[in-house]
């Protein structure tokens, strides 16, 4: 059950059906629910080999030698390889070429892949890789993320002078990325001491995150399929099909237009989809072979397959004074990254400007760090960097307002953010952000009502342990308790952020017709929908149908950082609207209007183009014929800048989004579990584009942070994942997610189209604080981990 | 790997004694998991979907005879009056497809000791039926855990029915999880009151190497209670037995939770019960008398 309130009318709509700002259904929708929605390891070819991966049981071990000799033998084995028959460059990455294609010499985590097999059955392929024999000399796990990034006797994860240096990131030792910023007193020398002294109170902590995994539907999965100008075709499973060229490519030592990508059916991403799996894998055996090659991970593989959210490990300290107003703030947070960069370089860079959160503090000082261990590598995870960092500082908020009595929300609004403000890194915020008015909104929502008050308060249903029967309502509290989370939009810090859309525009049995193609990854979110109710309304057209997503077009950017509806939409508008213009220069060119008739009278709608004074011109059918105007367009949003290695400042950011949530939670305080009642969200949008999927983004990202805060985490212990399956990491069921009251805004930003905000990621930062301190508002309890487990409930050690 | 499919329990029982290591599937919700996970690659499957005596379940004189794949669908839905326990535990199991497929049978079948079913069964004193080609026999289901995954099913014998003796009074089933839904017990625990014979039974899940008895709580607490009036017992007598219980547990710390953990909440839910099952005890009485 979701109520939604706020603003909802966007003026958008116009008169055409499906257009921006209704909510059409989706293409896919009905075949994913039905279960007939082809994923990417339902494809299938004649003449196909099945590819499976060799990875190390090791954490950290030298690879003294590969013995490849018996799998070879096996018959229905096709090829057999490892990295000497990687023919290119041996390593790839997002950020840092550091990640072999395949082990070379050592490898660094649990589950890197050493050898991979293509034979003409799992089954065979399977037993191949038991076959092969590798002679490991185990090394000890560099499984301590302060150790590797403080103390200088820890083993490098990575061999001094092995990684390419990237000067702006302040590398050293296994420190991938390191972050200062300093404002106010502390960029002109001052001492935590004497900040301590303007304060009439201070708060510190300790908090951690543990490692939340994706857990996308669909695990890795892609199809290679040799073509006869000595290239490869990959259908693929992934968020960004032009970063895989990129990376692909050169390690197939074969030009970047020899390796042509398409979008095969996506489960979801969150992240985990934005480096490399099985793609390169796939392509290597394929070549090798001269036949199709599929690769499928099963779930526990995918758990060593992708990367995760990195663990954070945080101190914080603010001083206030005794109305609240915040004097100074301190952070320090070490990400660990494991034992591959992948994006860890950028997590910092957003972990460190975002690390104090949407606050006027005057005097900050900063420190991030992200680390290689031998922990699993980690990445991209929606929220990126600012879940981490939210949940430590709103814990700090939530422990300074206890400290003054003052209510949570209050400490808040005294030192919010607005249109105007500057964040930590300098930078001004200069579209609007109702933070106080979303604040209020939330503390102001109808609370749900009180178990007792309800007609059947023993349903199990409602209670924490649910179906399992383990109260009746002995032990249950209620808490209450908030969270805000500022999140930067689009790609930061100097990053050449741009998409592509090629837009066809023609009549096709007699129906005008629009084709609209771009490389965006439907990853879920339901982008697919929104590139056709553009092209409708900026054209006027009903019919769009929408090209499969493939690397015969340019870059659309990656699916990830909120950003394909601001930047991809942007593209498709681009491109609309200059197939628009060339329609209109057809007008003038058959004289159907003056030579000098604007372009600001003539519109499109229905299929035919008007002018504001002289009415119908011409039907499209009429005016294209044969022909069709075809034009491609890039869209780039405004320039940012890297921060400042010494001093943090920088206009990282392109566009800042916000969520503020309240959770209900009833806590069974005996037993240390919860039941979450309700959530309340507050969400500034700017524009709905597809008000449906708009708030399906905001009740996923809360749910994803519910996760965050009750359940999800992959448990390692020396650097060994111990419950990679589903079994054992547990993410929100049904009866896990409770009704959400979302109320929505839109406050548009003047930079973006149509006044757009992203809104797949603010949400995920905002919801695991808000429940972490509504089960501290229920127990009394510090609770300073997420997740939070029902030992740190109940206030047993756990080991 | 052979795939035996026999349409009578007589060749099923054939099968089974002419290849011992041969896994019986049925609803496949344990064994498929295993398979897939490649934990266990079993020479051969015997399919029992076929054998519909084994769907079945009905009343004999004592007893209730439930057929060892009978759905814990089917328990929810029609035996709540007479398993009362038991249809408690299947309602925590898993999720409705899973419960549509999954039965006792494969619960006593893997012996996991974080199965659903086996507290209920202890505490109510089930007994298990096992068959094979030498014959029919009866094991007590608080004599049938031997170890870890280990039971006194003979490699020859299926798992054929449950005895589930009539209650005389109230049972009560809970179980921890850290999600509301489809988790593996951290930690369970059953109570059966026996008013007839004026016995108290239990069972533990998942807080040991097998499902475990309390006796030494099962004892203390039949002797506490009024059998008479079914006042609420003292507070001390309900924290004794909660203490008793947790005694009783062998657990130990895993990724699902610690071993001291799981000691606590056994603890708290086996006083929960206690109150739940005494108050409607107390019910009981008053609607008889």
């Amino acid at each position: 059950m979701t109520t939604t309130t706020g603003t909802t009318a966007s003026g958008l709509s116009g008169a055409i059906k499906d257009g921006v700002g209704t909510s059409p259904r989706r293409p896919d929708g009905t075949l994913k629910v039905t279960g007939e929605f082809a994923y990417s390891s339902d494809m299938w070819t004649e003449d196909m080999l099945w590819g499976m991966t060799l990875r190390s049981p090791h954490p950290h071990a030298l690879i003294k030698g590969v013995d490849i000799t018996e799998a070879l033998r096996l018959p229905g084995v096709y090829a057999v390889l490892t990295h000497e028959d990687v023919p290119g460059e041996k390593r790839y990455g997002l950020e840092y070429l550091d990640q072999p294609v395949l082990a070379e010499g050592k490898v660094r985590y649990q589950g890197e892949p050493v050898a991979i097999v293509a034979a003409d059955h799992p089954e065979t392929a399977r037993r191949a890789l038991e076959r092969i024999r590798v002679d490991y000399e185990v090394l000890a796990p560099v499984s301590d993320p302060i150790r590797a990034a403080f103390d200088p006797d820890c083993p490098l994860v990575h061999e001094a002078g092995s990684l390419p240096a990237h000067r702006q990131y302040n590398q050293n030792g296994n420190q991938v990325r390191y972050q200062p910023i300093r404002t106010g007193a502390f960029a002109e020398g001052a001492s935590v001491e004497e900040l301590r002294a303007r304060a009439d109170v201070t708060v510190s902590g300790s908090y951690e995150v543990g490692m939340q995994d994706q857990a996308f539907l669909g695990p890795e999965s892609g199809l290679a399929v040799p073509a006869e100008d000595g290239g490869i075709d990959l259908y693929i499973a992934t968020q960004w099909l032009h970063v895989d060229q990129r990376q692909i490519a050169p390690c197939l030592g074969l030009p970047a237009d020899r390796v042509r990508l398409t979008l095969a059916g996506v489960g979801g991403a969150f992240g985990a989809r934005e480096d490399l799996s099985m793609q390169i894998h796939a392509c290597l055996l394929a070549l090798r072979t001269g036949r199709p090659v599929k690769i499928v991970y099963n779930r526990e593989e995918s758990f060593f397959g992708h990367v995760h959210r990195h663990p954070a490990r945080m101190e914080y300290e603010h001083g206030a004074l005794a109305d609240g107003t915040l004097v100074y703030a301190t952070m320090r947070i070490v990400l660990d990254g494991g034992a591959y960069a992948s994006t860890t370089p950028a997590v910092v860079g957003v972990a460190s400007s975002l690390g104090i959160g949407p606050y006027e503090v005057p005097n900050v000082l900063v420190d991030a760090y992200g680390v290689y261990t031998t922990n699993p590598p980690c990445g991209a995870m929606r929220g990126f960097g600012a879940v981490q960092a939210c949940f430590g500082y709103e814990s700090q908020m939530d422990r300074l307002a206890e400290r003054l009595g003052m209510h949570p929300v209050d400490l808040r609004l005294k030192n919010a953010v607005a249109q105007g403000s500057r964040i930590i890194t300098g930078q001004v915020i200069d579209s609007p952000l109702p933070m106080a008015e979303m604040l209020i909104r939330a503390r102001d929502a109808p609370m749900p009502p009180e178990r007792a008050a309800l007609p059947d308060p023993g349903d199990p249903r409602i209670l924490p342990g649910g179906m399992a029967n383990t109260s009746h309502g002995e032990g249950v509290v209620r808490g209450v308790g908030y969270g805000v989370g500022l999140k930067n939009l689009c790609f930061s810090e100097g990053f050449d952020d741009h998409s592509t859309a090629r837009v066809r525009l023609e009549v096709i049995g007699g129906e005008p017709t629009v084709l609209v193609h771009t490389a965006a990854a439907e990853v879920g979110q339901g982008l697919v929908t929104i590139k056709g109710q553009i092209a409708r309304t900026e054209l006027g057209v009903e019919q769009v149908t929408i090209h499969p997503a493939d690397t015969r077009v340019g870059s659309a950017g990656s699916s990830s950082a909120s950003r394909q509806s601001y930047m991809t939409g942007g593209a498709v508008k681009n491109a609309c609207e200059a197939v628009r213009e060339r329609v209109f220069g057809l007008v003038r060119e058959r004289g159907l209007v003056a030579p000098d008739h604007a372009s600001a009278l003539l519109s499109l709608s229905g299929g035919k183009v008007l002018s504001a004074t002289e009415g119908v011109l011409v039907s499209l059918v009429e005016l294209l014929g044969d022909s069709a105007v075809e034009e491609t367009r890039e869209y780039r949003h405004r320039l940012t800048q890297m921060i400042d290695p010494v001093t943090g400042q920088g206009d990282s950011h392109t566009q800042f989004g916000m969520c503020v949530h309240r959770a209900v939670v009833d806590v069974d305080v005996e037993l240390g579990l919860v039941k979450v009642v309700e959530m309340t969200a507050v969400q500034d949008v700017g524009r709905a584009l597809h008000p449906q999927q708009l708030a399906g983004q905001i009740q996923g990202a809360t749910t994803q942070g519910i996760g965050l805060a009750l359940m999800e985490e992959i448990q390692v212990k020396d650097s060994v994942i111990r419950n990679p399956s589903f079994t054992d990491y547990l993410i929100p069921t049904i009866a896990d997610t409770p009704p959400m009251r979302l109320d929505i805004l839109e406050c548009p930003d003047p930079q973006a189209p149509y006044g757009l905000r992203g809104v797949g990621e603010p949400g995920t930062l905002s919801s695991t604080p808000a429940v972490v301190a509504a089960v501290r508002a229920a127990t009394g309890r510090a609770l300073s981990r997420t997740p939070v487990r029902p030992e740190d409930i109940v206030g047993i050690e756990r080991a | 790997m052979q795939f035996l499919s026999p349409a009578t329990l007589a060749e099923a029982l054939a099968a089974k004694g002419e290849q011992p290591d041969a896994v019986p599937i049925m609803g496949g919700t344990d064994v498929m998991v295993e398979l897939n996970f490649d934990k266990h690659r079993p020479p051969a499957l015997i399919d029992l979907t076929r054998i519909a005596e084994l769907r079945e379940w009905r009343v004999e004189p004592g007893h209730l005879r439930l057929g060892a794949g009978v759905p814990y669908t089917e328990i929810i839905d029609r035996l709540r009056g007479r398993a009362p326990g038991l249809a408690m535990a299947a309602r925590a199991v898993a999720s409705p497809q899973i419960r549509n497929r999954g039965s006792v049978g494969g619960n006593l079948g893997g012996g996991s000791p974080a199965g659903d079913a086996h507290p209920p069964l202890l505490a109510a004193d089930a007994t298990i039926e096992l068959a094979s080609a030498r014959g029919v026999r009866r094991v007590a289901a608080r004599e049938f855990y031997l170890g870890p995954r280990r039971t006194a099913r003979q490699d020859d014998e299926l798992i054929t029915a449950v005895l589930l003796p009539e209650p005389a009074g109230p049972q009560q089933f809970c179980k921890i999880g850290t999600r509301n839904a489809m988790v593996i017990a951290v930690a369970s625990f059953a109570l059966a009151l026996n008013g007839r014979t004026r016995e108290v039974g239990t069972g533990i899940g998942s807080a040991g190497p097998t499902p475990l008895r309390a006796r030494a709580a099962e004892e203390f607490i039949a002797a506490e209670l009024d059998w008479d009036e079914a006042t609420a017992p003292a507070p001390t007598a309900v924290r004794r037995f909660g203490e008793l219980v947790a005694a009783t547990a062998r657990p130990i710390d895993d990724v699902r939770g610690s071993a001291e953990y799981r000691k606590h909440a056994l603890s708290v839910m086996a006083r929960r019960t206690l109150a739940w099952a005494v108050t409607d005890y107390r019910k009981e009485i008053a609607t008889c008398a």
